[in-house]
């Protein structure tokens, strides 16, 4: 599979190549997107029953925004192929696979669209002429750009920009991606949300080929508060350009997710212990958070505390909670780990379920759990309530999302510091080697029950705000697995499918569990079977995740990376026989 | 370059280091380590040989807390050697391993890092809080790895993930973890293993530069001319009871050691004579010492 897989890519642009010499190839392709930037000015269908109406001429609608865009960036980076100087630094390793990776965006997105057509309405009747314009138009660059030359090449040592440029780039793109997300976000109907995963997929693989995406972080990394502040304000910004609720809401259980992924990341990702009952640790502080919050239903109803105190109280039983499944359970290694977490995920559900006075003293309620939990009120400021802010409506989800925008802030910044100091060396260290890293002095077992415990300190703080945001908690919002996130499996997932060890990682595997099901109703209760797909699919061709880490993309891919750097690995790693 | 701080001054050069009396290992019905005694004292360079599957290797398991010995007692400067191996690390005695366990995917300066973890104090909430004493302790470590990398050789590799580096560079880059927690006395498992003639040489000159330090050296070796190029004493280990010890001269040419390099039947390692040293023994693929 994977010879075939590596060899079309490469037999196809050699036949093209013969046809056609580099320079008209290049004009191809740029004549090629002008001429597809055209079409979305003309209709691409005669009736509006299309989602999106693409019948408007003059006025690109729908997916004829997509190709636009993707036609306006091709010629950009053509632009910089032909080697307008400026422009030069986008392609630092080569435009070639950059173009071609923007040449299949337009074509993948337009023609999805274009067969949706034909198909949903019955038939190519229903293409106009600028639905043939844009066909044909599409597949001019992708023509183009698989005759081109491939000119991969080393990226030159690039001297960074003066430093206010830089940061200003970093903000730029910042809330550059902010809006691509909130554009995918708002689409409204399936088709528009295919053709933009299918745009973005292609445009992110070919710019990533091209070495601007290193480039990109090369930068971040210089500027790391700058970057940090950009992903703050661009966050922030968010919660204003929404319309409504609807998307605040779900980016608020994503944040609430990510932030208990991040927790779980240094358990999995840093220390390497195979925790599968994470989710426990979010339902303690929920719990927590919903029992002292004065909620009718709740034990203590007469007693509310302040949510400050709702917070330490959270995170203090979580960590207790954390010391004591870690005690017993972190002298076991390995697949016996992840066993007994499991079970102590599980024990948790059913605890919460039993303590509801009949099975067990009365404390949690029972499977009906702890609802009503009411609004948080800070500073007197009402999260219930709808507020006016320069000019802009922050609604009830808006309110929560910013607080939890705080609380990722919180937890990114306990994340990375920690990751950088002797206490997260240790624990890579115990992830690599624990018995050398026991002779090295390190203190295992206690070690590890850290990373138990401020994982459980991440979740528990997740959970306390969890509990206000979805009003009610119930056991069974924290079992193993469950069709919807958050449960134990698809926490595990998202640090392993966004990259263990990273902070960006486990917020974008989590971002992707939750728009995924979110627009793609059409999978409906096949969604677990996608997933699992999904998860086979990432582990063959892309083991260390969306957003790897240096270590890992190391670990997996050396030679690739060494080859793509002319390194000769053979030179320098040891002789495969004293290896082992 | 000063003395690390746990060494004390060198007001007594005879003093005893370590004591292993009496230290046996028995798995189930096999004795690994029969009844060994051990005295190494400060500023020495003792080797321990003995043909494959002799129980060198458990032997220094049971001095470094990794297996706790069924019976005898391993006293460190006078104390009793805690029995988990951390806490012997903390106590001063280092070690490397046979075969050889870095930390493959850190960076060589990280690795080194790691190995000074137990001098450090800095816990959870000052890593967060990052205040001046954190910074100035983390500047610290970063200055003494850099210091071990440069001593053991390989300072250009700083950045370079330990599984990257070449083999003979990895066992230096072992040697310079080890000695990053400060140790009185190191242990060294096969330290020339796999290596050629001339890397084997460097490394007789590490191990030379180590005791100037202010270290005892403990050194399993099957390459004879390192050993007796190198140790001030050697001691021999066959079938788990410690044969002979002595200085070089006399063990090399002990009738015993002869014979059990050469006589024990089955055994088809270790074959060279130990007066020839020419033959490096047997090659180190570590799967006969572990049990």
């Amino acid at each position: 599979m994977t010879s075939a897989l590596h060899a079309f890519p490469h037999a196809l642009p050699r036949a093209l190549g013969r046809v056609l010499p580099p320079r008209a190839a290049l004009a191809l392709v740029l004549a090629g997107s002008a001429a597809s930037v055209a079409s979305t000015f003309l209709p691409w269908t005669w009736t509006a029953k299309f989602p999106g109406d693409l019948t408007v001429a003059g006025y690109p609608g729908g997916n004829q925004v997509i190709t636009l865009t993707l036609g306006l960036v091709t010629l950009v980076f053509g632009a910089a192929a032909c080697g307008v100087r400026p422009l030069a630094r986008l392609v630092p390793r080569g435009s070639a696979q950059a173009l071609r990776g923007l040449a299949f965006a337009q074509a993948a997105s337009t023609w999805y669209v274009l067969a949706a057509i034909a198909v949903e309405l019955g038939g190519l009747a229903n293409w106009v002429a600028g639905s043939w314009v844009a066909a044909v138009a599409t597949l001019l660059p992708l023509a183009g750009a698989l005759a081109l030359p491939d000119d991969r090449r080393e990226a030159p040592p690039g001297g960074g920009l003066p430093r206010p440029a830089e940061i200003a780039i970093l903000f730029v793109l910042m809330l550059g991606a902010m809006l691509v997300v909130d554009w995918g976000l708002a689409t409204e109907h399936t088709q528009q949300f295919v053709g933009y995963v299918l745009a973005l997929g292609f445009a992110a693989w070919g710019v990533n080929r091209s070495g601007l995406l290193e480039e990109i972080s090369g930068v971040s990394a210089r500027n790391r508060v700058a970057t940090s502040l950009a992903a703050l304000v661009a966050a922030v910004a968010f919660a204003f350009v929404q319309d409504g609720d609807a998307y605040l809401s779900l980016a608020a259980n994503i944040l609430i997710f990510g932030a208990v992924a991040l927790g779980l990341n240094i358990v999995v990702g840093l220390s390497g212990l195979l925790d599968l009952g994470y989710v426990a640790f979010l339902g303690v502080g929920a719990y927590v958070a919903a029992l002292v919050s004065g909620s009718v239903f709740s034990r203590y109803a007469g007693t509310p505390l302040p949510f400050w105190a709702a917070v330490l109280i959270g995170i203090a039983v979580a960590v207790l909670a954390g010391v004591l499944i870690g005690a017993p359970t972190l002298r076991v290694r390995g697949d016996y780990l992840a066993i007994v977490t499991l079970g102590f995920g599980e024990i948790f559900r059913i605890l919460v379920n039993n303590l509801d006075g009949t099975s067990g003293p009365r404390v949690t309620n029972g499977p009906n759990g702890v609802p009503g939990v009411p609004d948080l009120s800070l500073f007197g400021y009402d999260f219930g309530e709808t507020h006016q802010v320069l000019g802009f409506t922050l609604g009830r989800f808006a309110n929560y999302y910013l607080l939890l925008v705080g609380v990722i802030a919180v937890v990114v910044f306990v994340f990375s510091r920690v990751n950088d100091s002797r206490i997260g060396r240790a624990w890579v260290a115990i992830r690599e080697d624990e018995t050398a890293a026991a002779a090295m002095g390190v203190n295992g077992f206690r070690l590890k029950l850290l990373a138990f415990a401020l994982g459980a300190a991440l979740a528990g703080l997740a959970g306390t705000v969890q509990a206000h945001v979805t009003t009610t908690v119930t056991p069974d919002q924290y079992q193993f697995l469950a069709t919807a996130p958050p449960n134990s499996a698809f926490l595990l997932a998202a640090v392993v499918l966004g990259g263990m060890g990273t902070i960006s990682g486990p917020l974008l595997g989590g971002a992707l569990l939750y728009v995924i099901p979110e627009k793609f109703e059409f999978f409906d209760d096949k969604q677990l079977l996608l997933f699992g797909l999904t998860l086979i699919l990432m582990m063959r061709l892309r083991p260390e995740g969306l957003v790897p880490n240096r270590r890992r993309r190391l670990e997996f891919h050396e030679e690739e990376i060494a080859e793509a750097e002319g390194h000769d690995v053979a030179t320098r790693t040891a002789p495969a026989g004293v290896k082992a | 370059m000063t003395a690390p701080e746990t060494v004390p001054p060198e007001n007594a050069p005879a003093e005893t280091v370590l004591d292993a009396r009496g230290v046996t290992m028995r798995f189930g019905g096999l004795t690994a380590v029969k009844g060994v005694d051990l005295t190494v004292r400060a500023h020495e360079i003792v080797g321990l040989i003995g043909p494959n599957g002799a129980g060198k290797t458990t032997f220094f398991n049971c001095l470094t807390g990794l297996y706790e010995p069924t019976a005898g007692e391993v006293r460190y400067r006078g104390t009793r050697l805690p029995s988990r191996p951390h806490e012997v690390t903390r106590a001063g005695v280092a070690r490397t391993f046979q075969n050889i366990r870095l930390f493959p995917n850190m960076t060589a300066m990280e690795n080194v890092m790691v190995g000074r973890h137990c001098r450090l104090r800095e816990g959870l909430f000052s890593a967060i809080g990052r205040g001046p004493r954190y910074r100035r302790a983390e500047a610290e470590a970063r200055d003494k790895a850099r210091e071990l990398l440069e001593f053991a050789g390989i300072a250009r590799h700083g950045g370079t993930l330990a599984r990257h580096l070449p083999y003979g560079d990895q066992r230096r880059l072992e040697i310079a973890r080890a000695l990053a927690s400060d140790p009185g006395l190191i242990l060294l498992d096969e330290p020339t293993a796999g290596m050629n003639p001339q890397e084997t040489r460097q490394t007789q000159e590490l191990v030379f530069a180590i005791r100037d330090r202010g270290l005892a050296v403990v050194v399993i070796e099957h390459d004879m001319r390192f050993i007796f190029g190198l140790c001030d004493r050697v001691a021999v280990l066959t079938q788990g009871e410690k044969l002979v010890e002595g200085p070089p001269a006399q063990v090399q040419s002990d009738e015993r050691v002869v014979a059990a390099y050469l006589g024990e039947p089955g055994d088809l390692e270790g074959l060279g004579d130990p007066r020839d040293p020419g033959e490096p023994g047997a090659p180190a693929d570590g799967s006969g010492e572990e049990s």
